[in-house]
């Protein structure tokens, strides 16, 4: 039976329980498929745990605390560093004084994603330490080096997960590592931590003088692990790959980098001195394999069809014999689909009905670009809705642009669709245009997270709403509607067309709960009425929604 | 030479509890002591669409993922998702779907699941203390009795298919 050091968990988990025991003080983030329960978790341990309204602030929010000495945790899926990557570059610069470790949710094969975008190459552009756990127990280990590096080098550092290994469990004996730190305190620092250009210039030559020690740290790092085998063949690989690698090639010998960026180039040109052959096995893009021939090494890089979607032990197995030929296809599993009873659907049949030209968004809802709606015309990222409909409006002849609508999840909304409407209100099309808001009280796709919309922090205890209506209102949109598309799908048609043909700005917000979520809504607001009876102070939060 | 590890694919579609019941057989094998690993997938596949979580457990586990045609028992919880993962079973491997359960014997039509366990079980070496407590963990709702006895009527039952 179990002992109480061992674990089995996520490496999601792991993440958490290691962040939770070395006593980090604030954890950040955006929900996204992979990246979503580390927040969730380190919360439900007792740690301080918020949901950011994008990836930009969570890293913003999270810095700020780490300037003041604080041990933080920010967390995104790959393309939630795209929005954060403002900051994240200067930040390299300003470095922290507690420690920062942002974690990158990578999605090979795109499980839940809109690219397969490999976030290594963030390390090296932005010109951070990157950490890449194979599974639970490293996602564990590396948290705590993780840490240890940006805390010595006063650097943040990328934890860059995958799906497989944010979603794989494992066993996980826990270690506790770290003394408790002494409270937050600010240190005034302004050369440091204001980058005009006076300042950013030897920020530069700072950080690039920090990347060349932690380099030479990386090629002396117990966090990378060589397997003796065969000097026939060496392979040298990273992450999780390394896992299938074991199964596929047990008698290989093995390079294992758990620090990739800066990458150990001496430790790796030894290694290969070593082997007959040596291979370069990752997932995703040739970035080790690149970087190692650039240097000099003599190492095979993957057959480039392998560049697409995840590797396994299967696909191991073929590149180490060289075999390029088309792989065996599965057959096709059954396509996602909206629930049944999912308030969105009267929307897409409404949408499709009328033809409309639906610039989407990230989320559920872009399930209506699939049969039997087939009603989304474009989705390209979070918050590109509203903007990419707006210059849609602009050019198209007006009985086209007449047809176009945005339509945005409510999260998505908070997260990057309020600039779309100030640029809307600054730039409006001359056919006015159309914003449809599907408002279902909760982030859905992600597994049902608060955001600032919902009006509950992310353990759901309630807090201040930001009501979307009255920000569009404020923002200065004329027409801004909010009607349940379920309970009257007839009025909410008329609402649309009417709409459609106003040749104004027209704002709706399209509101009922997800059916998914209704039930814990509904649980989260009667407790909370309860204790607001309890305390009973007068005012108290408006219930919009079903 | 991934003899000393036991293969299992659960499969169905979004909805039909497949990650809680990879959980379980994880919590189960790990409760036993061994090495365990578990796969799965979540988001937008989960609205409905074929899902699947893999499970391997035994002396040491690599690889969180079972290779193509080499898992040990396909657990099928909708039988429209027999062909999307035939191909992942061995040869001599054994299939347990929904076609081995006698629904009309159900205590619940949610004990489903807890049922198609319960064959597994019949061929794992996993203590029933251990598989206990690994539902009363997940289980220990409204439906725990029901989810219990459902995991008996498994038990007795011996599934037909083997690839
Ligand atoms: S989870 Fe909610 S929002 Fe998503 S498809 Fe189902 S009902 Fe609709």
């Amino acid at each position: 039976m179990a002992q109480p050091d061992r674990l089995l968990l996520f490496g999601n988990e792991a993440v958490a329980h290691a962040a939770r025991n070395a006593g980090v003080a604030l954890g950040t983030g955006y929900p996204g498929t992979p990246s979503t329960e580390i927040l969730e978790t380190f919360s439900d341990l007792g740690g301080k745990a918020q949901w950011a309204p994008n990836e930009k602030v969570a890293l913003e929010v999270a810095l700020g605390a780490s300037f003041c000495g604080a041990r933080t945790l920010v967390t995104m899926k790959h393309v939630g560093v795209n929005v954060a990557a403002d900051p994240l570059f200067t930040a390299a610069y300003t470095g922290v004084e507690g420690a920062l470790v942002l974690v990158s949710a990578d999605d090979p094969g795109m499980h839940s994603s809109q690219n397969e975008q490999d976030n290594r190459y963030y390390a090296v552009a932005a010109g951070i330490p990157m950490l890449e756990p194979a599974d639970a127990q490293e996602a564990y280990d590396f948290t705590n080096s993780a840490i240890e590096i940006s805390e010595k080098w006063k650097i943040p550092v990328m934890l860059r997960m995958t799906t497989r290994v944010c979603h794989s469990k494992s066993v996980v004996r826990p270690r506790w590592l770290f003394p408790p730190l002494d409270p937050p305190r600010y240190q005034r620092n302004i050369r440091e931590r204001v980058m005009i250009p006076a300042y950013a210039r030897p920020a530069h030559r700072r950080l690039r003088a920090k990347l060349a020690e932690i380099e030479a740290y990386s090629n002396a790092c117990a966090c990378h692990r060589e397997y003796e085998g065969s000097t026939e063949l060496g392979i040298v690989t990273s992450g999780v790959t390394f896992l299938h690698v074991r199964e596929a090639a047990p008698d290989a010998s093995i390079l294992k980098l758990g620090c990739t960026h800066p990458v150990p180039i001496e430790r790796i040109r030894k290694f290969a001195a070593k082997v007959k052959r040596c291979v370069v096995i990752e997932e995703g893009e040739p970035y080790l394999a690149t970087f190692l021939r650039a240097a000099g090494i003599a190492v095979e890089p993957k057959p480039d069809m392998y560049r697409f979607g995840e590797l396994n032990v299967d696909r191991v197995r073929r590149i180490l014999a060289g075999d390029t030929s088309p792989e065996p296809s599965l057959p096709p599993g059954k396509l996602p689909e909206l629930c049944k009873g999912c308030p969105y659907r009267p929307v897409y049949d409404i949408l499709h009905r009328l033809d409309c030209i639906v610039a989407g968004d990230i989320g559920c809802y872009t399930l209506g670009v699939l049969p039997p709606y087939e009603a989304m015309d474009t989705c390209v990222c979070m918050g590109a809705s509203i903007t990419v409909g707006l210059g849609m409006r602009h050019v198209l002849p007006p009985d086209q642009a007449r047809r176009v609508v945005s339509v945005i999840g409510d999260s998505t909304f908070v997260h990057t669709g309020l600039p779309g409407i100030a640029e809307m209100v600054y730039n409006p099309p001359p056919t006015g245009h159309v914003v449809v808001v599907l408002d279902n009280g909760t982030t859905a796709m992600t597994g049902q997270q608060e955001h600032p919309g919902t009006g509950r922090t992310l353990d759901h205890k309630p807090t201040n709403q930001v009501k979307i209506e009255e920000v569009a209102r404020a923002l200065g949109v004329s027409r801004v509607h909010v009607a349940d598309p379920t309970r009257d799908p007839q009025a909410f048609e008329k609402l649309l067309v009417d709409c459609l043909n106003s040749n104004e700005l027209c704002f709706v917000v399209a509101r009922h709960y997800c059916i998914l979520a209704a039930p814990s809504i509904r649980e989260f607001e009667r407790r909370a009425k309860q204790e607001f009876d309890y305390q009973c102070v007068p005012g108290g939060v408006e219930k919009d929604g079903e | 030479m991934a003899n000393d590890v036991t293969n299992v694919v659960i499969a169905g579609l979004g909805g039909q509890g497949i990650i809680r019941a990879s959980d379980i057989l994880a919590d189960a094998a790990f409760y036993s002591g061994f090495d365990v690993k578990k796969s799965e997938i979540h988001g937008m596949s989960q609205r409905g669409g074929s899902v699947s979580s893999d499970v391997r457990f035994g002396k040491k586990v690599w690889s969180p993922m079972i290779p193509m045609g080499e898992a040990d028992f396909l657990v099928l919880c909708d039988r429209s998702q027999r062909e999307v993962f035939w191909p992942y079973l061995k040869e001599g491997g054994v299939l347990i779907s929904v076609d081995d359960i006698p629904s009309d014997k159900l205590p619940h039509s949610k004990t489903l699941n807890t049922a198609l366990l319960g064959v597994l079980s019949t061929y794992l070496p996993i203590s029933l203390e251990a598989w206990e407590r690994a539902i009363t963990l997940r289980l220990g709702g409204k439906l725990f009795e029901a989810n219990r006895q459902a995991f008996d009527i498994g038990r007795s039952l011996i599934s037909q298919a083997t690839k």
